[in-house]
C-alpha cells in the first residue's frame, strides 16, 4: 500500500485529497509557491515543500520541481488533483521513471484523451456518438473562417489542449470566427503553451451532462451515474448536480455504457469523466474525456456514497475495485455551487484580495436529514490571489429529492459569510430561487437567457420585503433599547423607545408596530396579521438566524449609516427604520441619482491593460472592441456599448488599473 | 382662565409656523427641513424644551418694525439624545433668511451659557443668510458675542456644528471654532467671501458648490469633518456621534452595554501584514477587528486619508483611534495628516477620551511642497498634541515605525502608557535600503555587498526587539490577540491620573 502521497496541487482539491489520504492512514506532502506560503493545504499536510514563485508556470506545473519535492520527502505516490499537471502525460511518464505511483489513469489513456482531436477519432471508433466538426489543425484565421463556413454557424473554436473554458470561443459569423480564432490561440499559448486550435459544430439548446467512470488495473470499469453541469458562464461550470433532472434510465444506461466502451478502448483505470452534450431530444454527443478527478466530483460522491479519491488511491496501489456495476445505486439528489471570487454585478469579473471574513455553514447532516458539505482551500484572513483560479469553495447539499436539496442549498448559501472581496454568492442564491431552475429546465445558455442584461441583484417580492422588514423591526428595537442604556442620561427622564416604526426598503414602506415579548418579537403590519419573529441576534452580529412565523431564515446584517444592510436569497437592500415622525420628514428628502458613468469606459476588474484599440477622435460602433485587459490570465475584450466618439484615452497599454479606473471617455 | 390658555396655544402655534407656510414649502422644495423639523430628527421624541419662542428683534430701520416674527429666526432650547442632555440652536431660514440679529444672537448665547454652566454639549444647526444687514453693527456684535462663547466653551463642553444651508462671511467663524463641523451635500455651503466677490476681486469664476460645498470642505480644505446625503441622514449620524462623546470635561466618556467579547481572538489578523514590505493593507480592518461590534465613527474620512481618525468603543467605552493608513501614500505623515490627527488628539485629550494609536508609518513625506508648506511646524502640532495628552494612551506598532515619525506616533517617550508591537514591526531610524546606503556609502558600487548589508540590517534592526530590549515596547504581542491585549491595557489604565504643571496655556505651534 502507498505510505506517503504528494499532492501536486493547491487549493481546495489539495485539501480534499489530504482528507481522504489521512482517513486511509497515508502521510501527505503539500507543495506550495510563494503565494501559497500560508495556504490551507500547506497547514493541513504532514509535510510541505516550497516549489518556486507564484506563477504556476514557474511552480505548480514545473515537473522537475515536483520530482525534487518527491525525492526530498520520499513520497511513493502523487495525486495530481485537477488542472496543473493532472492531464500531462509527460508528468505521468516522469513519475513512472522515478518509480513513483501516479494516482491517475495510464499514460496512454492520458495521451489519447488529452488531445481533443485524437480523442474524438477514438470515440467515434469505439461507437460513441460525436458532434460534427473539423478534426484537423487549423493554420490561420482565414482557414478558420472557411472551415466554420463549411460546418455552418454557430461554431465552437477550441484550444486542442484546452479545458475549463480557457481558449474557447463561440462564433456566429465570419468576423467572430476570425477574432475568436486569434484570441483562442493567444489564450491557449499563454495558458497551456500549446496553441493548436480546432472547430466544431455548436449544438444549440444543449445540456452538459457527464458520466463518471471508475476502473481498476484488472480490467474492471464502471460508470457511477451522471452529473449535469449545464449552469455555466463563459463555458465555466457554476452549478452542478447529480443526477440530471433530464435523463431517463435508458439514456443514462446508454451514455454510461458508451463511456465505459470508450474507457475500455484506451485501457482506462482510475477515475475519469466522459463529457457529453445532450440536446432537447436527449440525443447525446461525446465532447471530451477528462482523465482526472473533476472539480464537481463531490455530487457523485454524495449520491453514490463512494469516496472517489480513496478509490483512485486504492486503484493506483493495484487494488481491485470492491464494487461492481450492479452495486452502484444512485441515492437522493446532490447539488454543488461553486463559490467564486467573481463579481456578479460586474459580469463575473475576478475580484482579488483578502478574505476579511470567511464563515462557511456548518457541515454534516442537519436535523431535517439534509447534508451540507463544503470543500474549500481558503481561510479567514487568507488571500484570493491573481495567480490562480478564483474559486473560494464548493458548497454541496444533499437531500432525498431535488427540491429539498435546492432548498437546503438556499439555506446554506444564506448562512455562508464571505467578506472582503466580490463574490457570486448572491448570484447563486438568485438561481436557487428561480422557478426555471427549480423545474430543472436547464441548458448551457441558462445564465445568458435568464440574465440577459447581466446580474442586477434580486429585488424582493412583497412577501420577502415583509420578512426583511420584520427582521429590521427586531434589529432596530434591540439596537434602540440598548442605545438608551448609555451612561449619563438624565435621571428619571429617560427616552422611551416607542412601538411604532416605519421600515423602508427597496421602494417598500411598511408602517409597523413592534412589540418585544421576551424571546419573541411581534411585528404588526398595518391592519394585517402580525408576524412573530425570534432570533438570538444582538447588536454587532453580522449574521443570524431569524425564525419568522416558524420559518427559519439566515440573514446577513450590517450597519449602513443609520440603516441596516440586509442580505438574503440574493437580495441586498438597505432597510431604514424610523419613527413615524422622522419617516414622514424623510419623505421630504430629495432623491439623488448616482453620477452618470455612461460616457466612460471604466476598468471592470483589477488587471493590466494589454492593448488600447482606438484613438482619440475615433468613431466606434456598438460592439466594437475598445481595449483588452488581462486579469487572472484571462484576456478580456472591452467593447463599446453604443456608437460614439472617443474623447480622451486615459490609460495606456501595460498599465495596471484598479476597478473603476478610467480607460476611455466618450464625447 | 381658558381664554388665557388658548392665547398661549395660539402664540405657540404662530411661533411654530416661523416664516409661514409658503416659506416652509420653499424650504422643502430645496430638499431642506425647517428648523423645528430638524430638531424633531435630532432629539429624542418629545424631549425638546424651547426657550425664547416669543423673542423678536427691536429694529425699526428699513421698515423692519413691520417684519417681526416670533423667535427671530432661530429656535433654541434643550432636549435629550438617548436620554442625555444637549443644548441646541437651529436657525430658521424661513424667518428673514435665518439672518442673525442682536436678539437672535442673544438667544444662542443664552443656551451656550447654560450649556457651560450645566455641563452639556451644544449642537448648532446652521442655515442662515448671514448678518441682519438692517441692524448694522448690532448684528456684528451679536456674532462676536457668539464667537467669544464658542471659545469659552471650547474644551469645557463638546460643540458640534451642522451646516444645513448657507453659512457665509463672518458667520463661518462660529462653526469654525466648534469641535466638529458636518455638512449636507448639495444644500449647504460655507465660505468667507462668496462667488460674486471672488469674481470681482480675483477674476476667478467659481460656483458656490465648488467654492464651499460639502465636497470642497471634506476633501480639500478639511474645514468639515464629514458630509451626509440629506438633512435626515446628517442628523441621524449626529445622534450616533453624540453617543460617543462625554457631556463635559469633568465627566468620563459614556459607557454603553456591549455584546462583544473583550477577549475575542481574531486569527485573520495573523495574516494582515503582507509578505512584501511594499504591499499595502487596509488599516481599517484592524480598527474594526479591535472595536466593539466592529463599529467605527470616522472623523474626516475624505481628507488626508493617509491617516485615519475616529471613535470606537472598547468594552463599551469610547476610545479615539489614530491610525496610519498604508493604503494611501504608504501611510506617511505630511502636513495634512499631521494637522488632522493633531486636532483629533487634542479633542480626545480635552474630553478624557482614551487614545489608541495604530502605527505603520514610513516617515514624513519629502518634497518642496511639504517643506515650503511648513511641514516642520505642522508635524510639530501632532508631536505637541500627543506629548501634551494625559489621557490613557495605548499604541500598537503593526509594521513600520521609522525615524522621527516613530517618535511622533504616540511613542513611549512622549507619554503613551502601553506600547505594543506585532512581531512584524520594524522600529528603526529608516528602512533597510536607505540605512545601508548611508552606513556603507563606500560599498555602493558593489551591488552584492550592499545586498548582503541590507539583509544584515533587516535581520538585526527591522524588528520590534531592539526597541523591546530597551523597554520602549512593553511587549511584542500576537496579532490575533490584539483586541484582548488592548482592552486589558485600557481596563488597567482606567485609574490613570496625571497632572500637568500649572501654566496659563501652552504655545502650541499653530
Amino acid at each position: 500500500m502507498i505510505k506517503k502521497i504528494l499532492i501536486a496541487n493547491r487549493g481546495e482539491i489539495a485539501c480534499r485529497v489530504i482528507k481522504s489520504a489521512r482517513k486511509m492512514g497515508i502521510k501527505t506532502v503539500a507543495v506550495y509557491s510563494d503565494a501559497d506560503r500560508e495556504a490551507l493545504h500547506v497547514k493541513m499536510a504532514d509535510e510541505a515543500i516550497h516549489i518556486g514563485p507564484a506563477p504556476s508556470a514557474q511552480s505548480y506545473i514545473v515537473i522537475d520541481k515536483i520530482l525534487d519535492a518527491i525525492r526530498q520527502t520520499g513520497a511513493d505516490a502523487v495525486h495530481p488533483g485537477y488542472g496543473f499537471l493532472s492531464e500531462n502525460s509527460k508528468f505521468a511518464e516522469a513519475l513512472d521513471k522515478e518509480g513513483v505511483i501516479f494516482v491517475g489513469p495510464p499514460v496512454r489513456a492520458i495521451k489519447a484523451m488529452g488531445d481533443k482531436i485524437t480523442s474524438k477519432k477514438l470515440a467515434a471508433e469505439a461507437g460513441v456518438s460525436t458532434v460534427p466538426g473539423h478534426m484537423g489543425l487549423i493554420e490561420d484565421a482565414e482557414e478558420a473562417v472557411k472551415i466554420a463556413g463549411q460546418i455552418g454557424y454557430p461554431v465552437m473554436i477550441k484550444a486542442s489542449a484546452g479545458g475549463g473554458g480557457k481558449g474557447m470561443r463561440i462564433a456566429w459569423n465570419d468576423a467572430e470566427a476570425r477574432e475568436g480564432f486569434q484570441s483562442s490561440k493567444n489564450e491557449a499559448k499563454s495558458s497551456f503553451g500549446d496553441d493548436r486550435i480546432f472547430i466544431e459544430k455548436f449544438v444549440t439548446q444543449p445540456r452538459h451532462i457527464e458520466i463518471q467512470v471508475l476502473g481498476d488495473q484488472h480490467g474492471n470499469l464502471l460508470y457511477l451515474g451522471e452529473r449535469e453541469c449545464s449552469i455555466q458562464r463563459r463555458n465555466q461550470k457554476v452549478i452542478e448536480e447529480a443526477p440530471s433532472p433530464f435523463l431517463d434510465e435508458a439514456t443514462r444506461k446508454a451514455m454510461g455504457e458508451q463511456a465505459v466502451a470508450l474507457g475500455k478502448a484506451v485501457g482506462y483505470f482510475s477515475a475519469g469523466t466522459v463529457e457529453f452534450i445532450v440536446d432537447g431530444e436527449r440525443n447525446f454527443y461525446f465532447l471530451e474525456m477528462n482523465t482526472r478527478l473533476q472539480v464537481e466530483h463531490p455530487v457523485t460522491e454524495l449520491i453514490t456514497g463512494i469516496d472517489l479519491v480513496e478509490q483512485m488511491i486504492r486503484v493506483a496501489a493495484g487494488e481491485k475495485l470492491a464494487i461492481r456495476q450492479d452495486d452502484v445505486k444512485l441515492n437522493g439528489w446532490a447539488i454543488e455551487s461553486r463559490l467564486y471570487a467573481e463579481d456578479p454585478f460586474r459580469n463575473f469579473l475576478p475580484s482579488i484580495g483578502r478574505l476579511t471574513r470567511y464563515r462557511p455553514p456548518v457541515e454534516g447532516r442537519r436535523e431535517d436529514g439534509t447534508v451540507v458539505r463544503n470543500d474549500t482551500g481558503v481561510f479567514e484572513g487568507g488571500e484570493i490571489s491573481m495567480y490562480y483560479d478564483p474559486m473560494i469553495a464548493k458548497l454541496c447539499t444533499w437531500a432525498p429529492d431535488r427540491l429539498t436539496a435546492v432548498r437546503a442549498m438556499s439555506r446554506a448559501l444564506d448562512d455562508f459569510e464571505v467578506e472582503g472581496i466580490g463574490h457570486n454568492l448572491p448570484f447563486l442564491s438568485a438561481v436557487m430561487e428561480q422557478d426555471r431552475f427549480r423545474k430543472g429546465e436547464l441548458t448551457t445558455a441558462y445564465i445568458a437567457e435568464e440574465f440577459p442584461d447581466g446580474f442586477q441583484g434580486v429585488s424582493p417580492s412583497e412577501e420577502a420585503a415583509k420578512v426583511l422588514a420584520a427582521v429590521a423591526g427586531l434589529i432596530n428595537l434591540r439596537t434602540q433599547k440598548r442605545g438608551v442604556l448609555v451612561s449619563g442620561a438624565l435621571a428619571n427622564h429617560p427616552r422611551t423607545v416607542g412601538k411604532d416604526w416605519v421600515v423602508t426598503l427597496a421602494g417598500h414602506s411598511f408602517p409597523v408596530s413592534v412589540r418585544d415579548e421576551g424571546s419573541k418579537t411581534t411585528v404588526v403590519f398595518g391592519e394585517e396579521t402580525p408576524l412573530t419573529i425570534s432570533s438570538d441576534w444582538l447588536p454587532g452580529r453580522p449574521h443570524a438566524s431569524f425564525v419568522v412565523e416558524g420559518r427559519t431564515v439566515g440573514i446577513k446584517v450590517q450597519p449602513a449609516g443609520s440603516g441596516w444592510r440586509l442580505r438574503w436569497r440574493g437580495i441586498d437592500v438597505v432597510a431604514r427604520v424610523r419613527s413615524p415622525r422622522v419617516a414622514e420628514l424623510a419623505e421630504l428628502m430629495p432623491e439623488k441619482l448616482p453620477p452618470d458613468t455612461s460616457k466612460m469606459l471604466l476598468c471592470p476588474m483589477p488587471g493590466v491593460v494589454t492593448s488600447i484599440l482606438v484613438g482619440e477622435g475615433d468613431t466606434v460602433e456598438a460592439g466594437q472592441s475598445l481595449a483588452t485587459v488581462e486579469a487572472m490570465k484571462m484576456e478580456n475584450v472591452l467593447r463599446a456599448e453604443r456608437r460614439g466618439v472617443v474623447k480622451t484615452v486615459a490609460a495606456k497599454a501595460g498599465e495596471s488599473l484598479a476597478v473603476d479606473e478610467l480607460i476611455l471617455e466618450f464625447e | 382662565m381658558s381664554a388665557v390658555l388658548e392665547q398661549l396655544e395660539q402664540r405657540r402655534a404662530e411661533a411654530r409656523l416661523g416664516g409661514g407656510q409658503k416659506r416652509i414649502d420653499a424650504q422643502h422644495a430645496k430638499g431642506k427641513l425647517t428648523a423645528r423639523e430638524r430638531l424633531d430628527v435630532l432629539l429624542d421624541e418629545g424631549s425638546f424644551e424651547e426657550f425664547d419662542m416669543y423673542v423678536t428683534h427691536r429694529t425699526t430701520d428699513f421698515g423692519m418694525a413691520e417684519q417681526t416674527v416670533a423667535g427671530d429666526g432661530v429656535v433654541t432650547g434643550w432636549g435629550t439624545i438617548n436620554g442625555r442632555l444637549v443644548y441646541v440652536f437651529s436657525q430658521d431660514f424661513t424667518v428673514l433668511g435665518g439672518s442673525l440679529s442682536e436678539t437672535h444672537a442673544q438667544k444662542i448665547c443664552k443656551i451656550m451659557d447654560m450649556a457651560v454652566r450645566n455641563g452639556a454639549p451644544v449642537i448648532g444647526l446652521n442655515d442662515s443668510g448671514g448678518a441682519r444687514i438692517q441692524e448694522g453693527v448690532a448684528s456684528l456684535a451679536g456674532y462676536a458675542d457668539v464667537f467669544k462663547r464658542n471659545v469659552d466653551a471650547s474644551g469645557v463642553v463638546p460643540q458640534i456644528s451642522v451646516i444645513m444651508g448657507p453659512c457665509a462671511g463672518g458667520a463661518v467663524y462660529s462653526p469654525a471654532m466648534t469641535d466638529f463641523i458636518f455638512m449636507v451635500r448639495d444644500s449647504s455651503y460655507m465660505f468667507v467671501t462668496g462667488p460674486d466677490v471672488v469674481k470681482t476681486v480675483t477674476n476667478e469664476i467659481v460656483t458656490a458648490e465648488e467654492l464651499g460645498g460639502a465636497r470642497t470642505h471634506t476633501q480639500k480644505s478639511s474645514v468639515a469633518d464629514g458630509a451626509f446625503e440629506n438633512d435626515v441622514e446628517a442628523l441621524e449620524a449626529i445622534r450616533r456621534l453624540f453617543d460617543f462623546l462625554p457631556l463635559n470635561n469633568r465627566e468620563k466618556p459614556p459607557v454603553r452595554p456591549f455584546y462583544d467579547d473583550p477577549s475575542r481572538l481574531e486569527m485573520r489578523l495573523d495574516t494582515l501584514i503582507p509578505d512584501s514590505a511594499n504591499k499595502p493593507y487596509d488599516m481599517k480592518e484592524l480598527i474594526l477587528a479591535i472595536a466593539d461590534e466592529a463599529e467605527f465613527f470616522e472623523i474626516q474620512e475624505a481628507f488626508a486619508r493617509n491617516i485615519i481618525t475616529g471613535f470606537v468603543r472598547i468594552e463599551g467605552q469610547t476610545v479615539g483611534v489614530v491610525a496610519n493608513q498604508p493604503m494611501v501614500l504608504a501611510g506617511c505623515l505630511d502636513i495634512d495628516s499631521s494637522r488632522k490627527a493633531a486636532r483629533f488628539v487634542r479633542f480626545c485629550d480635552a474630553f478624557s477620551i482614551p487614545i489608541l494609536t495604530l502605527v505603520d508609518v514610513p516617515g514624513f513625506l519629502p518634497g518642496t511642497a511639504q517643506e515650503y508648506g511648513g511641514v516642520i511646524k505642522h508635524g510639530a502640532k501632532l508631536l505637541f498634541a500627543y506629548s501634551q495628552a494625559n489621557v490613557p494612551m495605548v499604541t500598537l506598532i503593526t509594521r513600520k515605525a521609522y525615524g522621527g515619525a516613530y517618535d511622533v506616533m504616540a511613542s513611549k517617550h512622549i507619554g503613551a502608557d502601553i506600547n505594543y508591537a506585532w512581531p512584524t514591526a520594524e522600529i528603526a531610524v529608516m528602512g533597510a535600503k536607505g540605512a545601508t546606503e548611508i552606513l556603507y556609502r563606500s560599498e555602493l558600487g558593489d551591488a552584492e555587498k550592499i545586498a548582503a548589508r541590507t539583509k544584515e540590517y533587516e535581520v538585526n534592526f527591522a524588528n520590534p526587539f531592539k526597541a523591546a530590549e530597551r523597554g520602549f515596547i512593553d511587549e511584542v504581542i500576537m496579532p490575533h490577540s490584539s483586541r484582548k491585549r488592548i482592552a486589558r491595557a485600557f481596563a488597567a489604565l482606567r485609574g490613570k491620573k496625571l497632572d500637568a504643571p500649572w501654566k496659563k496655556h501652552d504655545t502650541i505651534p499653530l
